[in-house]
């Protein structure tokens, strides 16, 4: 799509610089503050760094302490659920909501609103009423029990193979909304008369959505995903506000994982060797990703 | 974009709708529930929240929280409540959402109308800043913060904001721009128009809906941030530090009716631009993203 | 003057603010004290310097008991802006000396005779190489109990001198249908009580040889077993519901009588006061039953950071000799339910809990019982007390049984190291 070639006139030179000038600033504070904070992470993950940054070279010393670390193989295990369950259980929310609040819907104007405000308010905001909602002790389980519901069981908090599904329950609650209006808006650009087209030739409303609608989405559907991908991976108020990693340690992330490392316990190289780890999964997931967008948008 | 509120031509009975109206409403509560329990909590005296069901509505109602978080909750050795945190916080968002915003459309707008090769190597370099974690950049950051005499203080923190949300910002003015007609960027050159020009008279004039996506999804993102503000806002602490100050207490006696009214107090700016622009979001959303 | 910035001037804050801007008689102060009681005890520090003209400049960073602060310092010093004191726990001031980022207080420390009136245990903390590098503020000691007096009083329950009638007097309790043990599923917490145990089971000695020396045959031992059996023995006293919670909402169960007994650290007493009880009369303090005499102590001390302009030198100097004088130690201590990390000190202004610690530090560092908490940072170092805590709050959780649990610990003391 290169503009047309016009006279080389000092002003049309100017104009040729002017876009790649334009772009100059941000570029070189990506290469500097991006790409250029990676290589010294990578640098820093094969060094003896402990409190603050040590150049003395150690190999793959931290890479093989890393991967022998309990805590660590708890962390990755648990992002593998908390990632897989976020998304789709965000997805499948978003989705629904936005068929529903698609169909004509009187109070569209307030609930929109009601279901996109979490992704407004910081974990340290909500942190702790979620942590007390799911305390059995003073939450909702106390709550129903108080209304006559002897029964009713909700510890999954205390429960160190259930805690890692409460995060999941707020982490969905705090971006599902967001989803939504991806997903609302993906409907709202698909022409009406497709459906109605499809609807003359005696299609149900399942086999419509299912058939036509869904497969016209997925542009939505992959930016949802990136954005839910890149949120669960850099998951970290989330934790810390609402279970601090426990009980014990089954609700460790891998960012919770290496600022621990990195911060509190003074082995730097450690958690510089995590975060390496973990850029290179973010690189393997979003590779794909970038290649076909942009092969497509030519 | 004329069809943007039009909703689907599908039918659906009336046991449908009922069912319909019921979900929405189920998660309408869902979404709800924290937001009442903390307003709900914030407006009872101590006693109450540590003694009984924390669920329910106050029995004595009281806004000396509210007045508490705000004006004279202490925050390090100063009695002076949240208040001229907030200042330091719009201080560091404006600016910062501005220039990134601003960033992010001559950006979109270059990769978008003005290829040339290697364009989509640096929108790939770009959109993958977006995904680094935070929390390594914190130490090279700090050295060369630094060095370039701007560690504690509010221009460093709006760099660092800046930085890491041009990524985004560059991300949604490229989709937005990249469905807009190339033939009337073409016919504008071809008329003589210069690169501002084109980008002044006809991208800007379009690009509202994107700009409102991209400012409340910044403005959320760096008024909720804490990890830098702690670690670069020096004597300038954004909001998110003080309330941070005002709820960890570690061996302090916790009062939460106080930490609830700060929390929310804390929240209002972000909320306010939710409800406030909110309905121009899906819209923005839709310009956006709609698109492969 | 950095203050009154972040209070108006907001133009000028932006145009303006940089790091040379704190005037040179200013101690800049990065700490963790924020909540109301103890922000207004650090108040009585502030005044005293404002009257030998002395600015603060306030820069409080809270959480995870000073753990974002110490990443606010690492990322102040690297860039090259550290603050002029820290609050400061244990082994990270002398991880910071090591790296020769504090200053050198030898003179207002022998000016002052620090070496005398200090206890060695804390001496361990506060200099380096020999030379005074922090000033301690006060000494904290985690293994008290807090206890309710009037449900130990309604089952006829008496002060517990030893384990088994700890253990007896926590089984009376349970069987009335009330908690016996009020806890917070949190590692540190755990890890308060670990303290105590293993005082009262193996005493001192052992807690030296396990805790600080990190001995493999101690932490091996059929002692620490018998630690491991009496923590699960304490997890069966604990109610179903306490994974997370709060310490102080732990207290509140005594406070509220729906606990007997809490094992929690001096701090704790705060939340009593201000519930409006009264020592001796509503709530009992005693040492972790076993474990009288002994003492495991944390300090925070003000750590120094280098200084090279003359008047903040100064000015840092007036600051160390306000921390350790007698009438601050006491001023700010009664206020916050530690005792004075100087032990010449009147304890006049004390309640009776504070007399008793007051008391027991002083003869626990005469008699050499002055042990530094593994639970708060001060037997062993970051890495090693962080690999403890997760074999600690494993089997407390149930995730190991005590013998696992022994042969866990000796490896990941030994992985840390």
């Amino acid at each position: 799509m290169a503009h047309p070639a016009t006279k080389a006139d000092l002003r049309t030179r100017l104009q040729d610089w002017l876009p790649k000038l334009v772009l100059s600033p941000s570029l070189a504070a990506m290469l500097v503050f991006v790409y250029g904070f990676i290589i010294y992470t990578v640098y820093l993950s094969f060094t003896d760094s402990r409190m603050l940054p040590s150049y003395d070279w150690v190999g793959i010393e931290n890479y093989v302490k890393l991967w022998g670390l309990r805590a660590w193989w708890t962390a990755v295990i648990n992002l593998g659920i908390f990632a897989s369950l976020y998304i789709l259980i965000c997805t499948l929310i978003g989705l629904t909501l936005a068929i529903l609040l698609d169909q004509k819907i009187r109070g569209e104007g307030t609930l929109r609103p009601i279901y996109l405000y979490p992704m407004a308010l910081s974990f340290i905001v909500t942190g702790t009423a979620w942590k007390w909602i799911m305390d059995p002790g003073i939450g909702l389980e106390n709550t129903m029990h108080l209304w006559g519901w002897e029964s009713f069981e909700f510890n999954w908090i205390k429960d160190r193979n259930m805690a890692i599904y409460t995060v999941v329950i707020a982490a969905v609650w705090q971006t599902s909304g967001f989803v939504m209006s991806m997903f609302l808006a993906g409907l709202r650009g698909i022409d009406n008369e497709i459906l109605k087209a499809a609807q003359i030739d005696g299609a149900s409303n399942w086999s419509l959505y299912r058939r036509i609608v869904i497969p016209l989405l997925r542009p939505a559907f992959l930016s949802a995903f990136v954005i839910l991908a890149h949120l669960a991976v850099k998951s970290y108020d989330l934790i810390i506000a609402l279970t601090g990693g426990g009980p014990g340690r089954a609700t460790e992330l891998p960012a919770t994982f290496m600022y621990s490392y990195t911060f509190t316990r003074n082995s730097m190289g450690i958690g510089a060797a995590s975060a390496v780890i973990m850029l290179m999964t973010i690189a393997a997931i979003m590779t794909p990703y970038l290649y076909a967008e942009l092969k497509e948008k030519t | 974009m004329a069809v943007a509120e039009q909703d689907t031509a599908v039918r659906t009975g009336r046991g449908t709708r009922i069912f319909i109206y019921g979900i929405l409403l189920l998660f309408a509560l869902f979404y709800m529930m924290p937001l009442f329990v903390m307003v709900a909590n914030s407006l009872k005296p101590l006693p109450e929240i540590t003694g009984g069901n924390m669920m329910a509505l106050p029995e004595t109602w009281t806004v000396e929280p509210w007045l508490k978080a705000w004006s004279t909750a202490q925050i390090g050795v100063e009695p002076t409540g949240l208040r001229p945190y907030f200042i330091n916080s719009i201080l560091m968002v404006v600016p910062a959402v501005a220039i990134s915003t601003i960033l992010g459309a001559l950006n979109g707008y270059v990769l978008t109308k003005w290829s040339f090769r290697g364009d989509k190597i640096i929108f790939g370099l770009l959109l993958f800043s977006c995904f680094i974690p935070f929390q390594i950049v914190l130490i090279p950051m700090a050295n060369l913060l630094g060095k370039m005499g701007l560690a504690g203080s509010i221009p460093g923190l709006v760099l660092v904001h800046v930085v890491y949300g041009i990524g985004f910002s560059t991300l949604y003015f490229r989709n937005y721009y990249a469905v807009f007609p190339t033939e009337l960027v073409r016919a504008a050159m071809i008329d003589g128009a210069g690169f501002f020009r084109i980008f002044w008279r006809i991208m800007l004039p379009v690009s509202g809906p994107i700009a409102v996506v991209c400012v409340i999804w910044q403005f959320t993102n760096i008024w909720n941030d804490f990890l830098f503000g702690a670690s670069f806002g020096g004597q300038s602490q954004p909001m998110t530090v003080a309330l941070n100050n005002l709820v960890q207490s570690s061996t302090g006696v916790k009062e939460y009716n106080v930490h609830f009214a700060g929390a929310i107090l804390a929240a209002l700016p972000t909320l306010l631009v939710y409800i406030v622009a909110g309905r121009y979001f899906v819209r923005g959303l839709m310009a956006g993203s709609v698109k492969g | 003057m950095r203050r009154f910035i972040g209070r108006s001037t907001a133009l000028a804050a932006t145009l303006l603010a940089t790091t040379s801007l704190a005037q040179a008689a200013d101690v800049e102060v990065l700490h963790w004290w924020t909540s109301g009681g103890e922000a207004a005890a650090l108040n009585v520090l502030k005044d005293d310097l404002a009257d030998q003209g002395i600015g603060w400049v306030d820069m409080p960073v809270a959480g995870g008991g000073g753990e974002a602060a110490m990443t606010t310092l690492r990322a102040r010093v690297t860039a090259g802006d550290a603050p002029t004191a820290v609050q400061m726990l244990g082994f990270d001031i002398q991880d910071w000396a090591a790296e020769g980022a504090l200053a050198n207080l030898d003179d207002v420390a022998s000016a002052e005779g620090w070496d005398a009136v200090v206890p060695a245990a804390l001496q361990r903390f506060s200099k380096y190489d020999g030379h005074w590098i922090a000033a301690p503020v006060n000494v904290h000691s985690t293994n008290w109990v807090w206890a309710n007096k009037a449900v130990m009083d309604e089952l006829g329950i008496a002060e517990p001198s030893s384990w088994d009638e700890f253990i007896a007097a926590m089984q009376k309790v349970k069987d009335s249908g009330r908690t016996a043990l009020a806890h917070g599923g949190q590692a540190w917490q755990e890890a308060t009580i670990f303290d105590g145990v293993v005082l009262s089971t193996g005493g001192v000695d052992f807690y030296r040889k396990a805790m600080v020396d990190l001995d493999p045959e101690a932490l091996g031992s059929d002692t620490m077993k018998e630690v491991f059996d009496r923590m699960a023995t304490l997890r069966g006293f604990v109610d179903d519901n306490f994974s997370g919670r709060d310490w102080n909402l732990a207290s509140a169960m005594v406070i509220n009588g729906d606990a007997a007994f809490q094992i929690m650290g001096d701090w704790a007493k705060g939340e009593f006061l201000n519930a409006g009880k009264v020592p001796g009369e509503d709530f009992l303090c005693f040492r972790v039953p076993g474990s009288a005499g002994m003492v495991s102590f944390n300090s925070d001390q003000f750590a120094l950071f280098e200084v090279q302009d003359e008047e903040a030198k100064k000015a840092q100097a007036a600051m160390a000799s306000a921390v350790m004088s007698p009438e601050f130690q006491s001023a700010f201590n009664v206020v916050k339910g530690s005792v004075p990390a100087r032990t010449d000190v009147s304890d006049e202004a004390f309640d009776d809990c504070g007399k008793k610690g007051m008391a027991d530090l002083a003869e626990a560092a005469e008699s050499d019982t002055l042990v530094g908490s593994m639970g708060h940072g001060h037997a062993n170092p970051a890495a090693v007390k962080n690999a403890m805590y997760d074999v600690v709050t494993a089997h407390f959780n149930g995730e190991f049984d005590s013998e696992a649990a022994v042969e866990e610990l000796v490896n990941a003391v030994e992985a840390a190291m």
